[in-house]
């Protein structure tokens, strides 16, 4: 076999992993918290700072737990997703207002729409250290025993909602 | 109608484009005087279309035109001009254009430069970077466009990313391109090499200064990038072993490898089918780095917004060119023969072992870049691969380059004995390790890692006093002789030393910041101070600063040495108002011995801030070093040998006479 030959084999090689790297999402890190009790938090709302949500409140249905800040440019463009979904699905949206200052979220959610059925407010960002947060947004679905089945960092597409968080959404609540 | 015209542009210079790769390289390949003569005048219509573009693309971006997408994508009416217009390229779209531009600018030196070469060389080497360009001009028109239009307009633009509203961004990228983009024509003159079948010793000498321009731009462009990263990051590293890092740094390996090859083809018609492939290697590896960054494979802090198509592209675009080139290295490289046989021990086996290092650098730079994909791809899992495999990995093979690197230019071509060399060595190596060792007894901590970087360091500036010694200073020289001999030498020569001289200021500046730099975090606020490395810094105040974009908090922190006042220094962290995420600015204090870096954390809810002071020995000798290295590269292009109007014999197939009327 001629040796030359041997440069090209290599890169076709190679072609065919970047063929199929490109398929792949490297920034999809596998959460730790997969089929995990989701970490307990207990949150005031965005809408009554002086009331407070915990964790075993939600507990009994199947709920999305969206992660945003009025800073975040990519939360911007997924934002129009979540309102259009939270029409047409029954599911509740809860948002984790991340680091963020309260009066520019309730600017943010007028002028954007709103469509969570409440937003918890994550100031010193703690509840987003329990849960892993590297980057917003990211989304996780949480079951009726509390338990985390799915986390999508980075904005949802709308395949992402469609192929994988709404089916995933229908199954839970059976 | 500005976008609109600029859009046209492109078009046109991928018609003008088309036929600079085609109608030359069938005119060659038939040997048509008259198709080949086509290449310059082409290659020169396609560059001025492609200026036009930019300018075009720039004067949306001065006029504030946010009914242009990517206008409104990377701009804002707030934005200071000289940043609206660095914002030309601060985006996929537009930097997609400057590569494109820097592809003309090269191809049109080459067509002004290159009256000299036999007339289908030059038109093949044209026609070929006339290839590139129709792949980049098709995947700028299909899939990112500049030029697109958002009806209705914006308000105001999104403001160009904060991390780039800095001076060295202005011109990082530029300075990255002309040096990726260079290689191109190393590139384009061996697939043209390859097609003529004329690969000699004036093919080498026709290819080095080209060669070496390009990697002196790439050497600026990446020490450019490190320092702004150390300067804007604000944490104080100055290299990261980010994938977008070594993407940029493969082809440096390679072009470094590829310029000592070159030498040895040049002088002694050697190494002829190393070279090719390694002119190939330079520019694929630009190309890979392309894929890497715009198609989001992997995942890096400079990775540009991606789109499966983009990439899908790309991928195409790199399966055509390198695989095409390949084939053709495939097929004709068997024919090239080897050059003079050499001894075992000779600066030709020495160089060889260069190559075959800095080769193999460049494959572990890539295996480790791309191993986070290999591993995902087989479903093994996800991880990534961090500095630790870097650091030890590539300080295991500098050692035996830099070993060589030292005794390579004191060594004759072909034959050399080892006996006498080895002799005239010792007294480097005892200097080597005496200074090696009294740096680190001097620095209060003698470690093993240190003592190596630093024996690699003073070994090669004592090789080069030996080496100097005896071509200055003869047995039996005098020393009135000394500033003569000095003019006689070649700036070649010289090129070479300042080049080495710069490799043992960098060796010397990473292993004294690795070892001996301190930091500290600590909680501040006005009044506060802290130490380290005998530096007293005092927070005096804290203020708030507006700018033209942005808002920033400014500390005021004055350093003291014992009681001597050294320095005022002013760190921000500034919110960006558009983007509104944070940046930090670091303030240094810098010179040659030391640099003190402090930078802003957060805002605890006191109101004081975490504040991290940094002590860098020597860290300004890192790009020191690659200022020389590129010095070298400079003095090595402006040898005379190159300008020199020299007969060259032409190969069999170069029948035609040089049409100097046609330039």
């Amino acid at each position: 076999m001629n040796r030359y030959l041997l440069p090209l084999a290599g890169f076709l090689v190679l072609v065919g992993f970047l063929a199929f790297g490109l398929k792949l999402d490297p920034r999809e890190v596998p959460s730790p918290l997969i089929d995990k009790p989701a970490p307990a938090f207990s949150a005031a709302l965005l809408s009554q700072p002086d009331k407070r949500v915990t964790r075993d409140d939600l507990i009994g249905k199947a709920w999305v737990l969206n992660v945003w800040a009025s800073w975040c440019a990519p939360c911007r463009e997924e934002h129009p997703l979540w309102v259009a979904y939270a029409q047409r699905s029954p599911v509740p949206i809860y948002g984790l207002n991340y680091k963020d200052k309260p009066l520019a979220a309730s600017a943010w959610l007028q002028q954007l729409g709103n469509p969570y059925a409440e937003s918890l407010t994550d100031p010193d960002g703690r509840i987003g250290i329990d849960y892993g947060v590297y980057g917003v947004p990211e989304t996780f679905v949480i079951d009726k025993q509390g338990v985390v089945r799915l986390k999508h960092t980075g904005p949802v597409t709308p395949e992402v909602l469609r192929d994988k968080i709404d089916p995933l959404l229908k199954k839970l609540n059976g | 109608m500005i976008p609109e015209l600029g859009h046209l542009c492109l078009f046109f210079a991928l018609a003008v484009a088309l036929a600079q790769g085609v109608l030359p390289l069938v005119g060659a390949q038939r040997n048509q005087a008259g198709w080949m003569v086509l290449a310059r005048p082409l290659a020169q219509w396609q560059a001025l279309f492609i200026a036009l573009a930019f300018v075009l693309l720039a004067a949306s971006f001065v006029r504030n035109d946010f009914s242009v997408l990517y206008v409104t994508n990377n701009s804002n009416s707030a934005l200071p001009l000289e940043y609206r217009l660095a914002a030309v390229w601060g985006g996929h779209e537009g930097s997609l254009l400057l590569w494109v531009l820097m592809l003309n600018i090269w191809t049109v030196a080459v067509a002004r430069f290159s009256s000299r070469l036999p007339l289908p060389f030059a038109a093949r080497i044209l026609a070929v970077m006339g290839l590139v360009s129709v792949g980049f001009l098709l995947f700028m028109l299909l899939t990112s466009n500049p030029f697109d239009r958002m009806i209705p307009a914006a308000a105001d633009g999104r403001d160009l990313n904060p991390l780039l509203q800095d001076p060295g961004m202005v011109i990082h990228p530029p300075m990255l391109y002309m040096g990726y983009v260079g290689f191109s024509v190393a590139f384009a003159f061996a697939i043209a090499a390859l097609l003529g079948g004329n690969l000699d010793a004036a093919w080498a000498r026709w290819t080095r200064p080209w060669t070496t321009a390009a990697w002196v731009f790439l050497t600026f462009g990446i020490g450019l990038g490190s320092w702004w990263a150390y300067n804007e990051l604000g944490w104080g590293g100055w290299w990261f072993w980010d994938p977008v890092e070594n993407a940029s740094f493969m082809p440096w390996l390679a072009g470094t490898a590829l310029i000592h090859s070159l030498a040895v083809s040049e002088k002694r018609g050697g190494f002829k089918v190393w070279t090719v492939w390694l002119a190939i290697m330079a520019f694929s590896l630009s190309l890979l780095g392309t894929f890497l960054v715009r198609s989001g494979v992997l995942s890096s802090v400079h990775a540009f917004a991606t789109d499966p198509k983009r990439g899908l592209f790309i991928l195409a675009f790199l399966v055509i060119v390198i695989g095409s080139s390949l084939a053709l290295f495939a097929w004709r490289a068997p024919k090239v023969g080897l050059g003079q046989r050499f001894g075992l021990f000779s600066r030709e086996s020495l160089l060889l072992v260069n190559n075959m290092m800095l080769a193999v650098a460049c494959g572990a730079v890539l295996l480790g870049t791309l191993y986070p994909l290999l591993l995902d791809a087989l479903g093994m899992g996800k991880i990534s691969v961090g500095p630790p495999y870097f650091d030890s990995v590539f300080a295991l093979l500098m050692a035996p380059l830099v070993l060589v690197m030292g005794i390579g230019p004191l060594t004759r071509w072909k034959h050399d004995e080892i006996g006498p060399l080895l002799k005239r060595l010792s007294p480097a190596l005892v200097i080597a390790l005496v200074a090696a060792l009294g740096v680190g007894a001097w620095a209060g901590r003698i470690s093993l890692m240190t003592t190596g970087g630093l024996l690699m360091a003073f070994w090669i500036v004592a090789t080069l006093g030996v080496d100097l010694k005896a071509r200055l200073l003869p047995a039996g020289g005098s020393f009135k002789q000394v500033g003569h001999r000095a003019g006689q030498m070649p700036l070649a020569l010289w090129g070479m030393l300042a080049a080495h001289l710069g490799v043992a200021a960098f060796a010397f500046g990473v292993a004294m910041v690795k070892t001996y730099e301190t930091e500290r975090d600590v909680k501040m606020g006005p009044g506060d101070s802290t130490e380290i490395a005998g530096y007293r810094f005092k927070m005096t105040g804290l203020r708030s600063v507006p700018g033209p974009n942005y808002q920033a908090a400014q500390g005021r922190i004055e350093v003291s040495h014992g009681d001597t006042p050294v320095a005022t220094l002013y760190p921000e962290k500034r919110i960006y108002r558009v983007q509104s995420n944070p940046m930090t600015e670091a303030a240094v204090d810098s010179n040659l011995l030391r640099d003190l870096y402090i930078s802003m954390g957060e805002q605890l809810p006191s109101g004081e801030w975490i504040v991290r002071v940094q002590y860098k020995p020597f860290i300004v000798w890192i790009w020191g070093g690659c200022l020389m290295m590129m010095a070298g590269g400079v003095l090595a292009m402006s040898d005379r040998r190159y300008r020199v109007k020299s007969k060259v014999k032409q190969a069999a197939t170069t029948a035609a006479p040089t049409p100097e009327a046609a330039a």
